[in-house]
């Protein structure tokens, strides 16, 4: 949704021209004929202030540009009032709360840690903790196998016959690889 | 080639004979896992895709409904906060427009002169400002001189439920509730009258 | 006319991809090879044919044949012929016909070169790989024709978009396309050893090295994707965690796990049902990404625009899950395998960790990347993540990832004492803290960069060893002079001596993306002519802004900058915006001073007003960039080494379908 005001799209037909062309345009010619007056002299604040605020906000017009670099006129509205905001002593905090309050959540990189959208931590946490804890008991079972078999015998037991079929039975663990043969000559020749 | 066997008549049980280490139920288990998985990312695809083809309310269908809180001086009859549900029976005209789009220039004044033309009691005309700051709206709706309720989207919660696809864009609503109309860019005098009309009538 | 020879060989190629699916599966059925060959022989057809389709599309750009919708869509007569031809991937109907000529060339080269050997596995693949062309070449013919008809002919087109008329981008779409394309093949053959129960490891042996071709690919399609962002996007940076941009990493991800993991296979002959899944994942995720991408259902800056392909790409999509998840399901058994660990110190161990690692940064990516269709769906409004979050989740398991990159090595199959490892890492730990000490002396004191340097010299101490290990043993066991034992060892062992090229390559675009993302710095200001600004050791003095009109419906604006490095003057920047008069698009092209160590990277900003004397200037310090570059053309040169192919593989390739027959016939 609202393609018309997107303004790096990937190339692909672009349904409706209309307000993309006229807003534009417009907005272009404003630019060069009227030097100066965008800019409007409100306080000392610095550009550089207001895109360290502004970096973290996607206005809702140009999604997946931050508005520090998005060229739309909505946006340098937005960072006009993020100037003004500053002016008068509000804190990054603060400033982001207040868009967050006005155009909602979604305009914050990194959202608001309440609600549905703790989860973008607490899956994260959540699921690479238990999946770390399934994946030391799988590997450790695998050990506890891999014990078994090592004790009984050397050959890795009972491949599935699918493959061995086809593959030779494999040797003794020091055979099975070449790769393992050059790899210890390697070492040897290296530790000299 | 009469010699190629036909591999995929063995039956995998009989490829794997015993499966003494593992028991049955372990399988069973990754089984499901994969299929809830599978399963789970198709419903999400589909329902995204589904939410991404419907584009807005249409025609016909009830107003998503929604409560404003007005701009100071734009209230609707005194009130500082009103829900769609509450003009039921009045033909709503919901505009969305903002300041720093160019057509919503084009059609300010048709607006506001609709607006007049019409009994407020008949006709809400309501003006949602979408992603626009507020210093600014106040200021586009001095120079167009508006008398009709004007409200931000606080949240950007109106213009997503409707759905909208830029600005501007207008939903006229009949006084059962339901869209009689959708208009997506600058309205015009003699469209805006024709449907007014014709919501009134259908709701009588 | 032309067209009309495009639209009817487009119909041939479909024509001939349903018959090879069903000839494919009726030979099969009736044992009569015959018509699997002739199954095998229409899929090669295919690719003449939509090559055709490919090439009258072309003559027809070439030609600007408004008459075409998709020639006037695309291309304007005003622009160079070479665009004209990159035109036929501009649009959707274009890029699709073009994705379609990939996937010919892939399929026809798979069953030519493929052919002899596995032809118990052929059938199978052949109805696979039929199936899915079927469908996208459907999707050419009937949802997205490109040799559609105008009822007019417009006098002129509508220009390709600019942001495509950039060199990176010419060729970024088709890397792309070609990785992701390039994983039909793999996971055709991986299906196919499902469908079949042929499930020893020939499959792998096919798998993988298709499997690393795509991957070549999308690992270029990325680079590329970043360098043209960086170039062209106009912010300074090379990746925004965008969802497209997550739509290609995801797959690549997943292969990356399945190169990884396919090595305990071939080696030890375990988890082969791991395997088999994670190039199901792989394929999934290629086409659940191509179809966000497509579909408008996650909107993101590049995504097509709402089209009618959504739901048929989603029936496909469905179709593709629940026969892959069916068939690994049906054949779990036959896929178990004794896997079993004889140490947690040992490569298959380390493959283990590693193929944890990455699904973990797959699951998070991938959760934040739908984390607006979840959040939409529970709470009703859309969510949105921003690079902030990505980076918080990914970078501790990136750090780990490339820890566990820089010691993996040192382990052996099987085993290996814990002392052994110690020993091996003992020096390069300290080597790496000497280093990290001298940076704190230098004045860092980011903790998180400091561990992030910390562990990406350590690595790259350890995978150097490697190499310098390798080339002493050849010098001293064959007396060798050093250049000649270095390019033997490489060529003797291109898999291993590839692969550690390849992590060299990440730990050199690890160094690049820690200075970028932890030291950049930038600066906006509005200058008059005569102005200077400053920003670290660099100064920039701004000397006047003309304006031109460039090629096509082109209007340049472009500023002239003296930059001084350290009060020493460096050269004249020419930052400029571009205004395609036609669409009204604008575009930000910067200019950068760019050294080994940093890029002062300039823009002119446009959406601030600019005049011949007053201009607004946005400039970064980019420290280290040109290491992500340089890192991407290490990681290429080094999958091209291990991608080679080698005859003695081949060799032992050839010499296993034989005993599968006779086996099988028993």
């Amino acid at each position: 949704m609202k393609d018309r005001l997107r303004i790096t799209d990937y190339g692909l037909p672009i349904t409706d021209y209309r307000l993309r062309i006229t807003f534009c345009g417009l907005l272009l010619t404003l630019l060069f004929f009227t030097a100066g007056v965008v800019v409007a002299q409100t306080g000392e604040v610095t550009d550089d202030e207001v895109n360290a605020v502004a970096k973290d906000l996607f206005c809702p017009v140009c999604e997946s540009t931050p508005l520090d670099v998005c060229p739309t006129k909505a946006c340098a509205d937005w960072r006009e009032l993020i100037r003004t905001q500053l002016a008068e002593g509000k804190t990054r905090t603060e400033i982001h709360d207040y868009f967050a309050r006005q155009y909602g959540d979604g305009v914050l990189a990194d959202p608001p840690k309440r609600g549905f959208s703790l989860i973008l931590w607490a899956l994260p946490v959540i699921g690479v903790a238990i999946g770390g804890v399934l994946f030391v008991r799988y590997v450790r079972n695998l050990r506890r196998e891999g014990d078994v078999v090592a004790a009984t015998a050397v050959v890795p037991a009972n491949p599935s016959p699918a493959s061995a079929a086809s593959v030779p039975q494999p040797a003794t663990p020091l055979e099975a690889s070449g790769d393992y043969v050059s790899r210890v000559e390697e070492e040897l020749l290296a530790r000299k | 080639m009469t010699d190629t066997m036909k591999v995929s008549e063995i039956e995998p049980t009989e490829l794997a004979p015993a499966m003494e280490t593992t028991g049955k139920r372990g399988i069973r288990w990754t089984a499901v896992a994969m299929w809830a998985v599978a399963l789970g990312v198709l419903a999400l695809l589909g329902w995204g895709l589904i939410k991404a083809n419907a584009p807005r309310p249409e025609v016909g269908e009830v107003a998503p409904n929604f409560t404003v809180e007005f701009f100071t001086g734009y209230e609707w009859q005194g009130e500082s906060s009103v829900a769609l549900d509450d003009l039921r029976g009045k033909v709503v005209v919901l505009n969305f427009w903002a300041s720093w789009c160019v057509e919503c220039r084009y059609e300010a004044d048709v607006l506001e002169n609709a607006s007049r033309q019409y009994a407020p009691d008949e006709v809400v005309f309501l003006g949602v400002a979408y992603a626009d700051v507020e210093p600014n709206s106040l200021a586009y709706m001095q120079e167009f001189g508006v008398s009709y309720p004007h409200a931000p989207d606080l949240g950007t919660r109106i213009s997503n439920s409707y759905e909208i696809t830029g600005v501007p864009e207008t939903f006229v609503i009949g006084p059962d509730g339901k869209i009689v109309y959708v208009h997506i860019g600058p309205i015009n005098q003699t469209t805006l009258n024709r449907v007014i009309a014709q919501a009134m009538e259908g709701g009588s | 006319m032309i067209p009309d020879l495009g639209y009817i060989a487009l119909g041939f190629a479909f024509g001939t991809a349903v018959y090879a699916a069903v000839a494919a599966w009726y030979g099969h059925r009736t044992d009569q090879p015959r018509w699997v060959e002739s199954a095998r022989n229409a899929t090669i057809i295919t690719l003449p044919l939509v090559a055709l389709a490919c090439f009258l599309l072309i003559v027809s750009l070439l030609r600007s044949d408004f008459s075409v919708e998709y020639v006037w869509r695309v291309s304007s007569r005003g622009m160079p012929d070479y665009l004209k031809v990159t035109a036929l991937w501009g649009g959707q109907a274009g890029s699709l016909l073009f994705w379609n000529f990939l996937l010919a060339v892939f399929t026809a080269a798979a069953m030519m070169r493929n052919w002899r050997r596995q032809r118990e596995l052929m059938a199978y693949a052949i109805m696979v790989a039929s199936f899915t062309q079927i469908f996208f070449l459907g999707l050419s013919l009937f949802i997205e024709n490109p040799f559609t008809r105008l009822a007019f002919v417009p006098p002129d087109g509508n220009g390709l978009n600019p942001l495509l008329r950039h060199p990176g981008m010419i060729i970024h779409p088709p890397m792309l396309y070609l990785g992701f394309v390039g994983f039909t093949i793999p996971y055709a053959f991986g299906m196919a050893a499902l469908m079949s129960g042929k499930l020893d490891d020939t499959w792998i042996r096919l798998t993988r090295r298709w499997t690393l071709v795509a991957w070549l690919f999308l690992s270029l399609g990325l680079i590329l994707g970043g360098r043209w962002a960086y170039d062209v996007l106009g912010w300074g940076g090379y990746w925004a965690w965008d969802p497209v941009e997550n739509a290609s990493f995801m797959p690549w991800l997943a292969g990356t796990a399945f190169l990884h993991s396919v090595m305990i296979q071939e080696k030890r002959d375990m988890f082969k049902m791991w395997n088999m899944s994670l190039i199901v994942l792989t394929y999934c995720l290629v086409i659940s990404g191509t179809f966000i991408v497509r579909s408008g259902v996650i909107s993101s800056v590049h995504s097509f625009a709402q089209s009618a392909i959504g739901p048929l790409f989603f029936g496909f999509i469905a179709i593709m899950f629940v026969f892959s998840v069916y068939w690994l399901s049906k054949r779990h058994e036959a896929l178990k395998s004794e896997n079993h660990l004889n140490s947690f110190l040992s490569r298959e161990a380390a493959f283990l960790y590693n193929n944890f690692l990455i699904l973990a940064i797959l699951a998070v990516v991938f959760l934040f990347t739908y984390y607006p269709i979840f959040s939409e769906l529970i709470t009703g409004e859309k969510g949105f993540v921003g690079p902030p979050v990505y980076e918080q989740a990914t970078g501790p398991l990136f750090g780990v990832l490339v820890l566990l990159m820089g010691v993996a090595p040192l382990t052996m199959w099987y085993r290996t004492s814990a002392q052994r490892i110690g020993m091996g890492v003992r020096w390069p730990a300290l080597a790496a803290l000497i280093f990290i000490g001298v940076l704190i002396v230098l004045g860092i004191r980011d903790w998180r960069a400091l561990l992030g340097l910390w562990i990406v010299s350590f690595a790259a101490i350890l995978t150097l060893l490697e190499f310098w290990k390798g080339t002493r043993g050849r010098m001293k066991a064959k007396g060798e002079p050093p250049w000649t034992a270095f390019a033997t060892l490489m060529g003797r062992n291109r898999r291993r001596y590839g692969g550690y090229w390849i992590h060299m390559g990440v730990i050199v675009m690890a160094f690049g993306i820690i200075g970028m993302e932890l030291f950049q710095e930038q600066t906006q200001i509005r200058l008059t002519v005569g102005d200077t600004l400053s920003l670290g050791r660099y100064e920039m003095q701004f000397l006047g802004a003309t304006r031109f009109p460039g090629p096509d419906d082109l209007l340049i604006t472009q500023a002239t900058v003296d930059v001084y490095d350290n009060g020493r003057y460096v050269g004249q920047y020419y930052p400029r915006t571009e205004l395609y008069t036609r669409t009204n698009q604008p575009m930000t092209i910067p200019d950068a001073r760019s050294t080994i160590s940093e890029d002062f990277y300039i823009l002119m900003i446009n959406w601030e007003p600019t005049s011949s004397d007053q201009a607004t200037f946005r400039v970064y310090l980019n420290p280290l960039v040109n290491w992500v570059w340089a890192g991407g053309i290490i990681f290429v040169i080094g999958t091209l080494i291990a991608a080679w192919p080698d005859r003695k593989e081949e060799l032992v390739t050839v010499s296993r379908p034989h005993q599968t027959v006779l086996a099988g016939g028993d």
